[in-house]
């Protein structure tokens, strides 16, 4: 019997399971999945909890509903890779041998690595959207707030779903205008990026419409912590940034099991061959998603297009063949920027994000970097794509190799 | 693809205004295009930390985040935000003639 181990059931490995299960033999093959929890929460409906748009109800399901007959599921935390040994230890030290390894181990947010980001007041006037806990919270304080100085603040790249800092403020504009008191509230960006987003076209389109929507951008700005009496953001450069809320997008990293395993960079991501995704220098170690450190975004439309490339992948290399697929990098994101609308874009490791219509060109029926309706219904409709398409491993009809067509350069 | 003129050569750029051809970058276009950048003056310290990336890009592929600087060229962060102010690893990238970290994406 040959051991296929899937490290983390989350976007990335239950996709995984459900492309590879059905095709390895049986009789050859056991697959076994490893997650610490039960609970498997659809991450990008984090970002509409604390506006009151979903309840985390409606977010979360059984993880083990998601995987295929036939996969074992161990719910255990993961201690440590021996990859000289072929062995998995487990946080009770018992011991999971592979064949082969794919590790899907995400990342998660860490405040406790930015001084005065985690004490009293966190929770209170300091938080974050991205665990269930964070936007619960949110949503709770927000309810109540009457208004003041917002700042939303990513201490440091890369973090996932690199737009979610401007969709909270985008949706912030929206809730408080609702809401009747947007002249009461001050809603401002503070980000180590120049300028809104990463890439230069990008940058400028959400940038024009950050400020048609009121909201200041302090760009280039470094923090090196948080004092809470005083209630403001101290930059490296000693500059200051006063908040009455702080909505803070901590560091994000690969789990400390990456660390412990002596595979992580200095953020715990595990170095990827970024095209065949082979854990770069381990010959049966394959890693998918968030765990890796490719100069991909970190996001659940990246990790349908790596599941294609590695499945493809998988079953010539245990055959010994060469692996004939290399991934481009390709990224699709919806931007919820409010009041219905959203934005979309299209990209990978060479091309940036350009305007024009998706996916066919002149037709859409989504608009590229421009804000339409339409948009907005493809982020919605997303959360039923994740859990009924994505999750299952199956094919959406956008390939994983980003194409040109539609696209304005 | 774009251009720049610097110390009278034209040099192509890419997307994020660095240099796009390793190969075109010399310590006289570094000076020239910190000075352009509000950086007047390269101590020793600035050519420390423009080695190091240089020398971790030629080995990788990509230049470091500040993160990695911080943990290993020796130089706490602090001192990084003086040297190279409101974007250490960006900034030094460029003067240092490499594309923009991948952290940064
Ligand atoms: C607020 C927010 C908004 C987002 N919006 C979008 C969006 O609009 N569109 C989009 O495409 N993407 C979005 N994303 C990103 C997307 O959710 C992630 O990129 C995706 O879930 C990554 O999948 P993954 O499998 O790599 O990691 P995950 O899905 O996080 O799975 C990792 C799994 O590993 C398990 N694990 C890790 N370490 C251990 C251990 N030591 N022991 C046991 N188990 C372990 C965890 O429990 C987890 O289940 C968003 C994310 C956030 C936080």
């Amino acid at each position: 019997m040959k051991h296929l181990l899937i490290l983390g059931g989350g976007t990335a490995g239950t996709m995984m399971a459900n492309k590879l299960a059905p095709v390895l033999n049986a009789r050859e093959w056991q697959v076994t999945i490893v997650d610490n929890t039960e609970e498997h929460y659809y991450q990008p409906g984090f970002l509409f909890v604390p506006f009151g748009g979903y309840r985390l109800q409606d977010i979360v399901k059984p993880r083990r509903q998601y995987l295929p007959a036939g996969v074992k599921l161990v719910v255990s935390s993961i201690d440590h890779i021996e990859a000289d040994k072929n062995k998995v230890v487990l946080g009770d030290q018992s011991i999971l041998p592979y064949d082969y390894l794919i590790i899907a181990t995400g990342a998660d947010i860490h405040p406790e690595q930015t001084e005065g980001l985690v004490d009293d007041e966190w929770g209170k006037t300091k938080f974050d959207f991205y665990t269930p806990r964070g936007a619960e919270l949110l949503a709770q304080f927000l309810k109540g707030w009457q208004g003041g100085k917002l700042v939303v603040n990513p201490i440091e790249m890369p973090i996932k779903c690199p737009v979610a800092p401007l969709e909270f403020l985008f949706l912030a504009d929206a809730y408080f205008t609702e809401r009747g008191i947007r002249d009461k509230v001050e809603l401002n960006l503070v980000t180590p990026l120049s300028g809104a987003f990463t890439k230069p076209k990008a940058s400028q389109i959400l940038g024009d419409l950050l400020g048609r929507k009121r909201i200041n951008v302090t760009p280039d700005f470094g923090l090196a912590r948080v004092d809470s009496k005083e209630k403001k953001l101290v930059g490296w450069d000693d500059t200051e940034v006063g908040y009455d809320l702080l909505v803070s997008v901590p560091t994000n990293m690969g789990d400390p099991c990456i660390g412990r395993s002596g595979l992580g960079d200095e953020l715990n991501y595990v170095a990827t061959d970024k095209q065949t995704l082979l854990a770069k220098g381990l010959e049966n170690v394959f890693v998918i998603g968030d765990a890796t450190n490719l100069p991909s975004s970190k996001a659940g439309s990246v990790v349908h297009f790596q599941s294609e490339i590695l499945f493809e992948n998988f079953l010539e290399h245990i055959d010994k063949r060469p692996m004939p697929a290399r991934f481009d990098g390709h990224t699709n994101c919806f931007i919820e920027s409010g009041f219905g609308k959203g934005l979309l874009i299209d990209f990978n490791y060479e091309t940036e994000p350009l305007p024009g219509e998706f996916p066919l060109p002149g037709v859409g029926p989504f608009s590229l970097l421009q804000e339409s309706s339409m948009n907005h219904y493809g982020k919605l409709m997303f959360r039923w794509v994740y859990w009924n398409v994505l999750l299952r491993g199956l094919e959406l009809p956008i390939g994983s190799a980003m194409s040109m067509a539609g696209k304005r350069v | 693809m774009a251009t720049v003129t610097i110390l009278g050569k034209e040099l192509a750029v890419d997307a994020d205004g660095n240099l796009a051809n390793l190969s075109d970058w010399n310590e006289d276009i570094a000076r020239e295009m910190a000075a352009q950048d509000g950086i007047p003056n390269l101590t020793s310290q600035h050519w420390a930390i423009l080695n190091y990336m240089r020398k971790v890009f030629e080995k990788e592929g990509s230049a470091p985040s500040i993160r990695r600087l911080t943990k290993e060229s020796g130089v706490d962060t602090k001192t990084l935000y003086q040297l190279f102010p409101k974007g250490p690893a960006k900034r030094a990238a460029k003067i240092a003639g490499l594309p923009k970290p991948v952290g940064c994406i």
